[in-house]
């Protein structure tokens, strides 16, 4: 299924959304290449959040067509269990990464990382485990491995959610506000483990708050309001010289109270 | 004099042996009703509501009455004991499946979006991650079902199965002293709560071990 590498990692094509009357999405097209960051900022209700639950399928699009890698994730032309395996498929090659972290309260650290390779792609238990220890590492948390997410802190919890979303080695992650809940001084750890995956090229769109952050990292920053993508570019030219009035506006009161 | 306190303990014997079928039939019947009340076509909810409507809305009493009595009329025959145990199961397994269904739904919807976004199906996910959370949930709802239930055996006296009050009553018949035997079953019955109160508190904390580490 993999394409060639001129292939979008993700690509949105007209995408429309509504909940009952309000249609929150109202048309978006995005190109992702591979081993891309885009930053989606906006105000609350703009519909970033959506766009990105769209991605991989939490929220079903009215109109318009998604592809990973150039392989079609909404299918309306499928139906129930047909879509269940079809979507599940494809979710296995998307990490999300969300803002109330929603680790596994049963289970220990180790469990959370292993459990999706080991059920659905049946890893043996030796080698989920040495691949758990390995993406813990990553995050800092080797040992945390027998702890249980009660235990751990807030950015303690979104590092375990990362690696999670990383044992199933996805072509692409997605963070919906992964630092919105934290404590402010537990954002940077959290930064820290999405730099480090920046550096090792790992696709990514994030959806966020963190204009700092965003400015550093991506290579492409998207200001959305509105249900429509109302300037994308650059994340220089974006935040130092938006062209429209509204990211204007949504900029100088953001990076005013922030200071 | 005879000796009643052995009589009472067999009879005793026979409360828990009735709640404890009952309380085993009545945890698969909560479990289809469930599996009924989430089904996709309309036809088994329905079917499910009216059922659980039925059963909270009439006395346990009655409906083992009915059984029993009304039964033959449409060829189902039971002995006492066997009609004690099936009435008892439905009945108990129509509370029981709304404390199934209401631990099942206070899971955070988070935990299924996370399971699902891993690229989980829907009954993996039922599986690995809502129902273990949703055990904890449920155990204690499920105790308070099952003492109700023991407390509610006394009731299968009427259609003449031997457990502990229809015991006492005949052995009032022989003893002529209802303060001490009825004082006595009502300790067994003590004994007998306590002790299903004790496994909830036990299972309780093995299914929610987690969240004390």
């Amino acid at each position: 299924m993999t394409q060639t590498t001129d292939t979008p990692m993700v690509e949105l094509k007209g995408v429309k959304k509504r909940f009952g009357d309000l249609e929150v999405l109202k048309g978006i097209d995005l190109r992702v290449d591979r081993g891309k960051i885009i930053s989606i900022i906006g105000p609350s209700g703009s519909g970033k959040s959506t766009l990105l639950r769209s991605i991989n399928n939490l929220e079903v699009i009215d109109e318009g067509q998604i592809l990973l890698d150039g392989v079609q994730v909404n299918r309306p032309d499928l139906k129930g269990m047909a879509f269940e395996r079809h979507i599940n498929h494809i979710r296995q090659n998307m990490g999300m990464v969300f803002q109330h972290f929603n680790l596994f309260p049963h289970m220990s650290t180790l469990d959370n990382v292993t459990l999706a390779p080991r059920k659905l792609k049946g890893m043996e238990t030796k080698s989920a485990r040495e691949l758990g220890m390995e993406l813990l590492e990553r995050v800092g948390l080797a040992d945390k491995a027998q702890a249980y997410p009660s235990s751990l802190s807030g950015g303690q919890k979104q590092r375990v959610a990362i690696a999670r979303a990383l044992a199933m080695r996805p072509k692409v992650m997605l963070f919906d506000e992964a630092t919105s809940a934290l404590d402010p001084e537990l954002v940077e750890e959290v930064n820290q483990v999405m730099k480090g995956l920046a550096e090792e090229h790992m696709t990514m769109l994030i959806v966020t708050h963190e204009m700092g952050f965003a400015r550093d990292v991506s290579d492409w920053a998207m200001f959305m309001d509105g249900g429509v993508v109302v300037e994308a570019n650059t994340p220089d030219h974006l935040f130092s010289h938006p062209d429209q009035e509204r990211t204007q506006h949504f900029l100088r009161k953001h990076l005013g109270t922030q200071t | 004099m005879i000796d009643i306190t052995p009589l009472l303990v067999k009879a005793a014997w026979v409360t828990v042996d009735i709640s404890a079928r009952a309380l085993f039939f009545g945890f698969f019947i909560a479990a289809a009703l469930v599996v009924m009340r989430t089904a996709r076509l309309p036809p088994p909810r329905w079917l499910a509501r009216a059922y659980i409507s039925v059963v909270r809305g009439t006395p346990y009493f009655v409906q083992l009455l009915l059984v029993f009595y009304g039964g033959p009329a449409i060829g189902l025959r039971l002995d006492p004991f066997t009609c004690g145990v099936v009435v008892g199961a439905f009945n108990i397994g129509a509370y029981m499946s709304e404390a199934m269904r209401g631990a099942i739904e206070s899971v955070e919807s988070g935990q299924n979006e996370a399971s699902r976004s891993l690229g989980f199906g829907r009954l993996a996910t039922l599986r690995y991650i809502i129902l273990p959370q949703a055990a904890g949930l449920m155990i204690r709802s499920i105790g308070v079902l099952a003492i109700i239930l023991v407390k509610n055996s006394s009731l299968v006296s009427i259609i003449s199965v031997v457990e502990l009050t229809y015991q006492a009553q005949r052995l009032i018949g022989s003893t002529y002293k209802p303060l001490e035997v009825f004082t006595l079953s009502a300790l067994m019955y003590i004994v007998i709560i306590y002790a299903v109160m004790g496994m909830v508190e036990f299972l309780y904390r093995r299914a929610t071990r987690y969240t004390f580490l």
